[in-house]
Order: C-alpha cells, then structure tokens, then sequence
C-alpha cells in the first residue's frame, strides 16, 4: 500500500508538467503547418475541412474526453518558414504532434526536423516518394498516395492501350521528373515495346504552351503522359485543344481528375483522357454521401480533393490517440504502424504499412468527360493504395531508414 | 521542316506578349527611373479586371464582340487608372529618394495586390472565354495554328508602332523622350514633371494592363501570374537597353524564338534559358541590345551620397547595451525566441553583407541570395558527402562563396546601375537552377536534409550564441573594413571614379575584391541558416532571398551602415510577428512598407539620424 501511494507520488513530483497539461479536459494540440497564402485553391478546402472534422470529433465528446484542439501555421510556401513555424508549435505551444505541408519540400523539411526533435509528423498532401523512401524516417507518416502510386495505377490503365509511342510532358522539379521517370520505368516493365519520343519540362507555373504543344506534336506520338497541373494544365490543354495535338491520340494524365485541377478548366475540360482523381458528385455511398453533406451544410461549398485528405488525417490522428494510452510521441508511433482508420471516400479501412509509413489510401482512375459544360470523370473505379506498391523487398531497398 | 516554321511562329506569339508587359516597363523605366516592381501586379490586375468586365458582360450591350474587346479595353483604361493613382499616392513621394528607393515602394504594392486580388477574385484559377472571331485555327503548312496567336504576334508590332508615332509625333511624347534623354534639362525648361511622370505611369500601367488582358483567350487568370511575369518582363527590358523600346521588341523576339526553339534541343532549359540570354548580352554589351551608356560621370541618377561619418558616441553606447542585452538573452529566452533571434541574427549579417557592395561600392545586387545560398550549400553537400563536422561546413562556406563572387564579381562590376544589378541576378538564377537541376549532387528542389549542428552545438542557447559571435562579428568586420585604407578607395571610386583612378586606385579591383568580400560573408550567414534549419533548398539562392536582403537594406537606409542592421530586425521581426499572427500578413506587411516609405524615404536609420542631428 505504501509502495504504491510512494510510487504515485514520484511520479506525480517527475511529471508535474506532464500531468498538468494530461489531465482531463486539456486540449490535445496539432501543430498544422501548411502553404496556405500560397497555394490559397488547394489548401481553403483542405482547412475548411480539417476545422470541420475537428468539431464533429469535439461535438462528440473528443478524444477521451479531451478535446482535439488545432493550431495552424502559414509557411508561405518557403521549407524555412516551415521549420520555424514547427520550432515554436513544438516549444511554445507545446503540440503534441505536427502536421500538414503540402509542397513535397516542405514536405521533407518538417519530416526531417520531426526526426530530429523526436516529435510524430504526419504527412497530410505532400506527394514526393522520398518522404517515405529515401529520405524517409521513423517520425514521419503519410497519408496521400506517392507518386510512384498514382503512376502504377496510371501505368495498368496505359498499358492496356494500343499506344506504342509514346510523350511525356511534366513541370521542371521533382515531383514532374520522378512522375516521368515511374511511368517509363513501369510502363517499359508492363510492355517492353513501348518507345518515348520526346519529353518537355516546362518550367512550373511558367509554360511556354504553344512552343511545347507543338514540340510534342512534332515527335509524332501515338499517346501522351501528362503531368502538368493548375495553371500550367489549363494553358497546355487550351492550345492543345486548338492545335489538335489530343486528336487520336491517348493522353494519361496524373492528377488531372481531382476537382482541383478540373474544375477551373470549365468546359474546355479535355475528354476520354484517362487519370487519377476525385469524382465527388457521383460517389454515393453512406460514408461519402454524409460527409459531402456536412462539408456543404458547413462551407456551402463542394468538397475537393484536399478536403477528403484533411478529413481523412484528421480521422488517422483521432484514431491513433483514442488507441494510445499516453499522448507521448515513442507510443503514438507504435500506434501509428498498422493504424486502420476508415476513409471518407466510403471505400473502406486504409492502414499505415508499418514497412515505410505510407498509407495505403488509393485514388479513383477514370476518364473524364464534358457534363452541363463541366468536367468531370466517368468509368472510374477505386485503385486501391494497397495494390500498388513495390514488393516489400524492394521497398526495403529503398527506404534506408532506420524502421 | 514544316514543324521548325510553326515553332517560329509559337516563339513569334510568346513574344509579342512579353513585349506588351515589357514595353510598358521600359517606358515607365526611361522616364521616371522606378525599378517598378508592380509592374507584374499591374499585369495580373489587367487579366483580372478583364475576365470581370467580359464574364459579367459589361459591355454586353452592344453585341458579343465588344463583350469581349470592350473588356479587353476597359481592363487597360483601368490599370491605367490604378497606376496613376499608385504614382499619385505613392511614388510622387520619394523621387528624390536614394537609387532604387522607390523598388522597396512597389514591392510594398505587390504584396498588397496579391491580397486584394485573392479577396476580390477568390483563390481558384480563373478560365476567361475566348476571343470572337478568334477561336479556331489555321492551316499552315498542313498544321493548326491557333488564330489567336497569329492576332497576338501582330499587336506586338501594332502596340510598336503606335508608341512609335505617340513619341515622335505628339508633344506629350516628344516630352517623354526628352525626359528619358535628360530628366534635369527637361525640368529646366519649366515642363511639368509631376504630370509628366503621372502620365507616363499611367501609359506604362496600361500597357501592362493590356498585356495581362490580352492573356484572357490564351492562359488562366491565377495568382501567381505576377511574380511569374515580372521577372522576364525585366529581363526583357535590360536585354534590349534600359528605356528602348525598339530594343525591348528586340529582346522579346529574341527569348521568345530561343525559348521556342530551346526546347526542342534541351527540354530541361526552360528554367535558366531567358538568364542565360541575359547575362551573355549583358557581358558582350554591358547596356543592352540598344541601350546607350548613361550621361555624365556619375552612374547612378539620385543625388550624391553623404559622407560617411563615424558613429556617435550615444550610438555607440546604444549597440554596446544592445550587444550584452543579445548575449544575456541566451540565458533568459525560450528556446523558439532564441531560433527567432538566431534567424535575425542570420539576416542582419546577410543584409550587412549586402550593404558593403551597395552602399560603398555603389554597386546593387539583386541576386545577393546566390551566395547566401552558396555558404549554405558548400556546408551541406561537406556533411552529406564527407560527413564533416559543422565548424569544417562553416569554414568552407565563405570561401565558397567568396569564390563563386570572385567569379561572378569580374563579370558584373564591370557594369552599373540597373544592368549590374540585373546582372547579378543572371548569376544568381543561373546559380539557383545548378541547385535545382543538379539533381545527383544538391538533391534538386528536394534539397539536403540532416544538416544539423554537431553535438554539442544542439542546445538553442550554444548555436544562439555562436551565430551571435558570428553575425555580429561579421558585420563589424564589415564596418572595420568600410573605415580601412580599403574602404575609402572603394568609396572613392563610387563618388569619383575619375578622380580614384587619377591617385592610383585601380577602381575596377577594388570593387572585384569587394564584391567577393561582400560575397564571403554572405556565405558565413548562409552557412549559419542551414545548421539553424537543418535543411538547405535552392529556394535559398531564390529571387524572394534576394530580394528580402535588397528590402533590408533599403528599408534600413542605404546611406548609413547601422540601416542594414536596423533593417533587417525591422523585417524579419515584422514578418515572424505576422505570419504567426493572421493569413493576411502580406497585406500588413506591404501597407506597413508603404508606410515607412512615405514617412522615412530615407529608411529607417536615416530617418532617426536626422532626427539626431535636429535635436543637436
């Protein structure tokens, strides 16, 4: 009896602080960091959604009894902003776990500051396959599908397709040359007799569309890969479109079914290109369809896809704290590996591979197509993350970490 | 064959619209002097208030053409408008501001507009309709071409010809040419200046307003479209020859077929191909395709610097009190006020660094970032390839940089003003995309993590404190050598390049050996960041990077040397303390730039020293 009113005691002197902040009814606290004054059309939905998740939780009853409280961070688009930013939520407001970026990056940046301040990071949007393989780390988790995902359940589309030349374009950094370079490495692999006649890499946000839709039509390709985005896709498909370089020809297109990138193309949405994406509106299954409705109720406004990846960090955070039983980083981790949560698609339990921390979230492939003057996709499915990644062996080759 | 002529022909369109942007800057340039930083703004206002008036039908009434060109017109009367109400207000204020001064005004601008344009236009990207009449394409050669593209390459030479007849054919023009060619004499001659300039601002806005409107049938209205336009609109103008606008056409025909054609050879240029351009016309003709070597002695155009004088005692006694608050500060602050700390420190050396060349040399960086970046690099790929501990990374870093200044330097110093400064942004560009582009060595935009300080460096107060000793401790060895025999030849050959070299200074080496002096110590603070960061990106050699050091300098005060200083805890204070604070920083943080400007034309330390003086 003694031993134990010592034991507490101790443990009470110790832990003073922690208790303090532990005890019930004390908030616990996400450090969010994200480019949100500079990549306002991505990140508004996202937010919105990440607050709307974060009072559904609190509404009812929070984690345990304690709510879940968020504190977000601008970074401007810079990875030193960011690190600073996660500096003062980890020593000033003392979070318990950060997350957010959405530029891969920045991505990179807080992931390799949350190893060295031994501190969870997840990962919400950034897309990079280093977050979780080359540079990859015991802190850090992420949820979106990599680019090397979204290029194999592009590449099993592909290369179904009686095209054999083929031509890339991709914007000039990372996520456009290692995109180029999956899809060649997978697409060779699935068909050994392709061939790729010419590339372009525009430099990002500053297409010369005209010059580059008439390099590529000069290659003479049977079919296109595409992974030019935002303002870059609307110009290439614009003088595209005008110079019929989509005329019979295949295009393969990353990203481009998300709403994000389809919508502000209006009704000069290209047609039967074959991508990766996000049909909102025709998603109707329980799961999605309510939260498509509280999302409206609460921001008269349609979901995106940054909406979905916010809400579905938001649900991975709460589970892994309703299912560690010290809020403390070395056990959230434990949690974190193998974390089943259920996706707000509606399509069923995603879980965080413990072999190199990325979910296994997936994306819906599909063509698009021109509906009341809107794009949108039709003939899509769900491409399960879990089916589309290397073999375990070679993922541990490629993820040097430490597990 | 046929696929070269229509690339030609889609290089011809590409540049007909950077003309429109450009023409518009150079005449603004050639008049009243303004680096105008805006001008991109301006360019993106046009395509924004066109997409308004077409889409809501503005000019509806009166049939589906003029819905369309109606709103193209109005969007360019309209920035019209704003850029005379932006000279009115703002710029009219500080003409007699030191050099470049007014940059630090309408980079103010930008910051504004970018928030008012996402508050006003929404944050998604905008698809304007295309033009009537102009939809389709045409057959040449057996390949479509767009029929817009074949209207854009000839309202370049239109908008050419137009300006041509203003300036040689109406007064307001003979003016204007008058005022690029002497500003003094045309004062003189009792002309008004103040509707003059007004005038011209408007002109030049509206050419940007136009240029951006004419986008609407081509490329998405976005938020981004002012920063991504400014620069080679810039580029476009020095190419051509400050205040040409025969060499602005020039110019623009030039990138626009290099690029067009680029591609089809390189297709990875498209990130450094316009600089290149830039800094090989620059070193074979140091003004421009056609510009002409400025009058008279002296390079630069605002009135002479004062003289130098040593600090007040009060001052002194101030920057000792300050030091041992700074250093006592290791012991009391937490440790995220410590990192904040830290980072000024880092800018306040950076800035310091910028300063010597700028101030004492006379001789303005707008790519001072590359060797930021550089010290940063050097010390990053030690740690990745060697494995080397930090105070090794730290010890290469200046001498990195100071080399790639060394190299830089002997091109750029042999120029002034404007194409110097442009000059040094062709290297820092060219810099930024070895960074980026060099995948196997820098990472690319990934980056190099895990550079991280050595054990016993880790705890915040131990790195606060050495970047204490090394940031203050540069900037002072920066001060010492400004007051050194050193110093006052490089001062000499700025206020009298004539006279330094009639006593023997050998002008042209003792700004080459500033320059990589100044390049070194920017090292020493870029090396502190990447330890401070753990991380190292090209972002660090970017454009912004530059130009954060160039505006804490200005807003310091170019003219005395605690301005830098003062400066760079004023921005970086400013900007931590409202980044954390609100989603709108940009705008404070711009309306607070715009403030201090009118109020201290002369930055921040200048204005406490002449309140100094009064009080004396």
């Amino acid at each position: 009896m003694s031993g134990v009113s010592r034991r507490v005691v101790m443990t009470g002197v110790l832990a003073a602080p922690m208790l303090a902040r532990a005890q019930a009814g004390a908030p616990i606290k996400i450090g969010e960091v994200n480019s949100y004054t500079s990549q306002p059309a991505f990140l508004a939905p996202y937010r919105n959604s990440w607050i709307l998740a974060v009072e559904q939780i609190n509404a009812a009853g929070g984690i345990n009894g304690r709510p879940l409280e968020t504190i977000f961070r601008d970074d401007g688009g810079k990875p030193e902003d960011a690190v600073r930013h996660a500096g003062e939520l980890i020593n000033n407001e003392k979070v318990d776990l950060l997350a957010g970026g959405f530029l891969s990056n920045i991505g990179l940046a807080l992931g390799d500051f949350a190893n060295q301040n031994r501190k969870l990071y997840i990962a919400s949007e950034p897309l990079t396959d280093a977050l979780v393989w080359a540079r990859g780390n015991r802190y850090t988790f992420r949820l979106r599908p990599s680019t090397y995902m979204q290029c194999a359940m592009l590449v099993e589309e592909a290369a179904k397709l009686p095209a054999r030349r083929w031509a890339m374009v991709a914007p000039n950094y990372e996520y456009g040359q290692s995109s180029v370079r999956w899809f060649k490495e997978l697409l060779t692999r699935a068909k050994p007799d392709v061939e790729f006649v010419a590339e372009q890499f525009p430099a990002l946000g500053r297409i010369d569309a005209g010059a580059t839709v008439q390099a590529l039509a000069g290659a003479r390709p049977e079919a296109i890969f595409n992974v030019t985005f935002g303002a870059d896709l609307t110009n290439f498909v614009r003088q595209g479109n005008t110079r019929g370089l989509f005329e019979h020809r295949s295009v393969v297109s990353v990203l481009t079914g998300e709403p994000e990138y389809l919508e502000p193309l209006g009704d000069e949405a290209p047609e039967g290109w074959i991508v990766t994406g996000y049909p909102w509106e025709q998603i109707d299954n329980p799961t999605h369809t309510a939260f498509r409705a509280a999302y409206k109720a609460r921001w008269n406004a349609d979901p995106k896809l940054g909406s979905v990846v916010a809400r579905d960090t938001v649900t991975a955070i709460a589970a892994a704290l309703r299912k560690t039983s010290a809020i403390e980083t070395e056990a959230l981790i434990a949690t974190f590996r193998g974390l089943t949560f259920p996706t707000s698609f509606g399509t069923g339990d995603v879980t965080f591979r413990a072999i190199d921390h990325q979910s296994t979230l997936g994306a819906f492939v599909g063509k698009t197509a021109l509906r009341n003057g809107r794009g949108t996709m039709t003939d899509w499915r769900y491409a399960d993350g879990a089916k589309y990644f290397p073999t375990d062996e070679v993922v541990r080759t490629l993820r040097t970490a430490p597990v | 064959m046929d696929d070269l002529v229509v690339q030609a022909l889609s290089g011809l369109a590409s540049a007909s619209s950077l003309f429109l942007v450009a023409s518009g800057l150079t005449v603004i340039f050639g008049v009243t002097r303004v680096v105008n930083f805006a001008h991109g703004s301006l360019y993106m206002l046009g395509a924004y208030v066109a997409w308004s008036l077409v889409t809501h039908g503005v000019f509806a009434f009166a049939g589906p053409f003029w819905q369309f060109w109606g709103g193209i017109l109005g969007a360019a009367v309209v920035t019209a408008a704003i850029g005379a109400v932006i000279e009115v207000l703002l710029l009219r204020r500080i003409y007699r501001a030191p050099e470049l001064f007014q940059l630090l005004a309408t980079f103010g601008v930008v910051l504004v507009v970018q928030d008012v344009a996402l508050w006003a236009w929404g944050a998604q990207d905008l698809l304007g309709p295309r033009a009537p009449m102009l939809r389709g394409a045409v057959r040449i050669l057996g390949l479509r071409f767009p029929l817009y593209e074949l209207f854009l390459i000839a309202v370049g030479p239109l908008v050419l010809a137009g300006l041509w007849l203003l300036f040689h054919r109406t007064r307001f023009g003979v003016l204007v040419r008058a005022a690029t060619a002497d500003r003094e004499m045309v004062a003189a001659l009792g002309v008004n200046q103040a509707l003059l300039f007004t005038g011209v601002f408007a002109l030049g806005a509206g050419l940007a307003g136009l240029g951006g409107a004419l986008q609407l049938p081509r490329e998405s209205v976005n938020l981004h479209m002012d920063l991504s336009t400014i620069t080679e609109a810039f580029v476009v103008v020095v190419v051509g020859g400050l205040g040409s606008l025969t060499g602005a056409f020039l110019a623009a025909l030039l990138i626009g077929e290099l690029s067009a054609f680029g591609i089809l050879i390189l297709p990875k240029i498209t990130l450094v191909l316009v600089f290149l351009v830039m800094a090989v016309v620059l070193v074979v003709r140091p003004y421009g395709l056609l510009g002409r070597a400025p009058q008279g002695l002296h390079a630069s155009s605002g009135p002479p610097d004062p003289l130098l004088l040593p600090a007040p005692r009060a001052l002194r006694q101030l920057g000792a009190v300050v030091l041992a608050l700074l250093v006592g500060s290791a012991w009391v602050l937490p440790d995220y006020e410590l990192s904040v700390l830290t980072e000024i420190l880092v800018a306040l050396l950076f800035a310091a660094s910028l300063h010597f060349i700028m101030g004492p040399g006379g001789l303005a960086s707008f790519g001072h970032a590359a060797y930021f970046g550089a010290g940063a690099y050097a010390a990053a790929l030690l740690v990745q390839h060697a494995a080397a501990p930090m105070w090794a990374g730290m010890l290469l870093a200046p001498f990195a940089a100071g080399l790639l200044g060394l190299v830089f330097g002997w091109f750029c110093v042999r120029l002034s003003g404007v194409y110097a400064a442009m000059l040094t942004l062709a290297f820092a560009q060219i810099a930024w995309s070895t960074a980026f582009q060099w995948v196997e060595v820098t990472g690319g935009d990934n980056g190099i993590l895990g550079v991280w300080p050595d054990a016993w460096a880790q705890p915040k107060p131990v790195f606060y404190l050495l970047a204490l000793v090394l940031c203050v401790g540069g900037a002072m060895l920066l001060r010492r050598i400004v007051w050194a025999p050193f110093g006052a030849a490089l001062r000499a050959g700025r206020d009298s390049p004539l006279r330094a070299e009639a006593i023997g200074i050998d002008t042209f080496r003792t700004r080459w050996m500033a320059f990589a002096i100044s390049a070194a110590f920017a090292g020493v603070a870029g090396s502190v960041f990447a330890y401070a960061k753990g991380s190292v990106f090209p972002t660090y050699l970017g454009i912004s990077r530059s130009v954060d050091a160039l505006l804490m300098v200005l807003l310091g005060g170019v003219q005395t040397l605690s301005g830098p200083l003062l400066g760079a805890v004023a921005l970086t204070g400013l900007q931590e303390q409202l980044m954390r604070g609100t989603d709108h920083w940009r705008l404070l943080l711009g309306a607070t730039i715009i403030l201090l400007v009118v109020f201290f034309p002369q930055g921040l330390a200048g204005a406490a020293r002449a309140a100094w003086e009064k009080r004396a």
